[in-house]
């Protein structure tokens, strides 16, 4: 995973609440077998529509996405997370994520931010009128900045680690494998296993 | 202070535990299938790791596979790599799979508790938010992304920061015609699609210890509906008697270990929820979906709702896109909205026991001429159940369809999808924009619902007919 330390870039206001991840990427295009080449999926249904805010030119380069509540409900589907990444988003920002879509960017290294909704309110009216204003999203000091704005943002200490660290979880879980045998030891004969096949 | 359901198979789970960590919690059952496994175990490849626990996986082909002509080779060229990439990486890693054809191929939430392989007590994940369903069995089961397949193949553990636990109390009796389904619809509709975002849910009470197996299933399954990643109900003497005859239950003396242990599965009478919410059954009615999420909910009897009398203005906007999609009117008596199709099948609503609640209602009667049905059992073993029973007879002499086990419509990864425009009524478990095809319109209803609009060719209650 790539190490995330801090992102500028420009945004995308997406003004929509319940966007789920069948609206990020339909099922359709999940049938590829790799991690890449998804970015053609993003917001599929709603790339044939000219005002859909990823259409529109004033946004082609923004990198952080500002999205309504409830993002990313739904399907658990990380091609979700793979589908922003590889169309070139390194940043969302809601103030509500789906509790499975947030996990995966974190495992990921998309990071996806919690701020109120006002302050969401606040960035999609800046960037509505100004397309082109620089955000900064800091993780080191868990700031986001623009134009003279510094916002703060809340982050649990060890996630924040793991991704500025760019640090893969089965490589830090294989650091207590040991422990892992010792629970596997202990556990119940009468747990069922799937084989052999009964 | 006693501990919650939740917190006893969290507890029992925790392999490691550092303070500003994440739980490392040891995962008892790792349910795979062809969509989100092909890049988990490329991962392995990668990095030269092996499945730690072959024996506590299992594989079925679901998601994308056709529902006519099994026996033939899939027609479309990715979704045959994905089911060959899915077969080739079983084989290389030991993994156990049921294929196409197989008899105990199906729907992975449908397989795993009719295997006997979900069970009180453990822990459960899948590469599939609708894990939730094997929470019926009193386990923690939750749907988790593809990086934590990887992480579950090479280690069986995960890391995972604690959930809170929410109470959801259904007590009183369901009367005739309302089934866990419209439970389950109410429920999303009260704490809404964030409302158990963080939460484990537990459902608990006279209403939900009234109801089958097969029904719980339905009720847990549709948790992440609510936002919450998994859904609990306490094992009961209803469990057990299910699970004694499967294939994978424990027999002899594990029986007996395993019931002692089942048996204390249950949250202590002075713990305490993070949050509790209270439905009465007795004030429930057949439910549907007007709007693109699950929240967004009715009893059949309401009208189409106007967003200017939403209140919060991200629910009045959200309505708004809604009927716009959805092509509703304010003020439209739901039960007037023609439906072009109906699809019975899915991990919600696909077991036998949904089967035979539509083919009770359908039995001897034709379709709405302007409708068309498909009936998708969830498993190969639930297809030829309800073969034995006739109960394939009753769809196809009514018009409908019979088709063989897999997701289906209900997400549309096969052929088996809504044309732009068409409108379903659909015992599945998402209402999204297009979920169910392109352009495609989604009301989501109970099996009995299902039937009686299949019959009608508007949505309808039994009641109705």
């Amino acid at each position: 995973m790539e190490k995330f330390i801090n992102h500028t870039g420009s945004a995308l206001p997406l003004r929509r609440s319940n966007v789920d991840t069948d609206q990020i990427i339909p099922a359709v295009y999940l049938k590829r077998i790799t991690k890449n080449g998804f970015e053609d999926g993003l917001f599929a249904a709603w790339r044939n529509d000219p005002s859909f805010e990823l259409n529109q030119p004033q946004y082609q380069k923004a990198s952080i996405l500002v999205a309504g509540p409830d993002f990313g409900t739904g399907s658990s589907r990380e091609h979700a997370v793979w589908a922003l990444q590889n169309y070139g988003f390194k940043v969302v920002l809601s103030s509500r994520f789906a509790d499975i879509f947030r996990g995966n960017s974190q495992k990921m290294g998309l990071l996806t931010v919690i701020l109120s909704q006002e302050e969401i309110e606040e960035i999609w009216q800046v960037v509505e009128s100004k397309p082109d204003t620089q955000i900064t999203v800091d993780l080191a000091s868990k700031t986001i900045t623009y134009g003279s704005k510094t916002l703060t943002f809340v982050i649990d200490d060890y996630t924040r680690w793991r991704l500025m660290e760019g640090l893969d979880d089965i490589g830090l879980t294989f650091t207590k494998i040991d422990e892992v045998t010792t629970f596997e030891e202990k556990r119940a004969s009468f747990k069922p296993k799937t084989l052999p096949i009964k | 202070m006693g501990k919650t359901l939740a917190d006893k198979i969290w507890a029992e789970h925790v392999v490691s535990a550092t303070a500003g960590e994440p739980d490392l919690l040891y995962i008892d059952l790792h349910l795979i299938h062809e969509v989100t496994s092909p890049q988990a175990f490329d991962g392995l490849r990668m990095a030269n790791r092996k499945v730690r626990r072959a024996d506590l996986t299992i594989a079925t082909e679901d998601h994308n596979v056709p529902t006519l002509n099994i026996d033939k080779p899939i027609s479309d060229p990715i979704s045959k790599l994905q089911v060959d990439t899915l077969r080739k990486n079983c084989a290389e890693f030991g993994v156990r799979l049921h294929s196409l054809g197989d008899v105990e191929q199906g729907i992975v939430h449908v397989v795993g508790p009719q295997l006997g392989i979900t069970q009180p007590g453990m822990t459960i994940v899948c590469g599939d938010s609708h894990t939730s369903t094997h929470g019926a069995f009193g386990a923690l089961a939750f749907g988790i992304g593809t990086s934590e397949v990887e992480h579950v193949l090479a280690t069986q553990t995960l890391p995972l920061i604690r959930l809170k636990t929410m109470a959801i109390n259904v007590d009183g009796t369901l009367k005739a015609g309302v089934t866990s389904k419209d439970i389950i619809l109410a429920v999303i509709a009260k704490i809404g699609t964030g409302g158990g975002q963080g939460y484990i849910l537990e459902y608990r009470g006279s209403a939900i210890r009234a109801l089958s197996m097969e029904a719980r299933m339905t009720i847990c399954n549709m948790s992440i509906e609510a936002g919450a990643r998994a859904g609990l109900i306490a094992p009961d003497q209803t469990t057990f008697d299910y699970l004694q005859s499967k294939p994978h239950a424990p027999t002899g003396a594990d029986w007996d270990a395993a019931l002692t242990y089942w048996k204390t599965l249950t949250t202590d009478d002075d713990a305490k929820f993070d949050k509790e919410v209270n439905l009465n059954a007795d004030e429930l009615a057949p439910f549907v979906t007007w709007g693109t999420n699950p929240g967004q909910g009715l009893p059949l009897t309401s009208s189409v709702p106007n967003p200017a009398d939403f209140t919060n203005a991200e629910d009045r906007g959200a309505a708004e896109r809604a009927l716009e999609y959805m092509d509703l009117k304010p003020g439209t008596p739901l039960k007037s909205i023609k439906v072009d199709t109906i699809f019975l099948g899915s991990c919600t609503n696909g077991r036998i026991e949904d089967l035979r609640s539509a083919a009770s209602i359908i039995k001897g009667k034709k379709i709405a001429s302007s409708v068309r049905l498909l009936v998708v059992p969830g498993s190969a073993r639930v297809r030829l159940q309800a073969e034995s029973e006739g109960l394939d007879k009753v769809f196809l002499d009514a018009g409908g369809e019979w088709r063989s086990a897999g997701c289906s419509m209900c997400l549309g990864m096969n052929p088996d999808q809504l044309k732009p425009g068409e409108r379903a009524a659909s015992t599945s478990n998402r209402n999204f924009e297009g979920r169910q095809g392109k352009g495609g319109r989604t009301h989501l209803v109970s099996p009995l619902v299902a039937a009686a609009t299949a019959l009608k060719g508007t949505l309808a209650s039994p009641a109705d007919l």
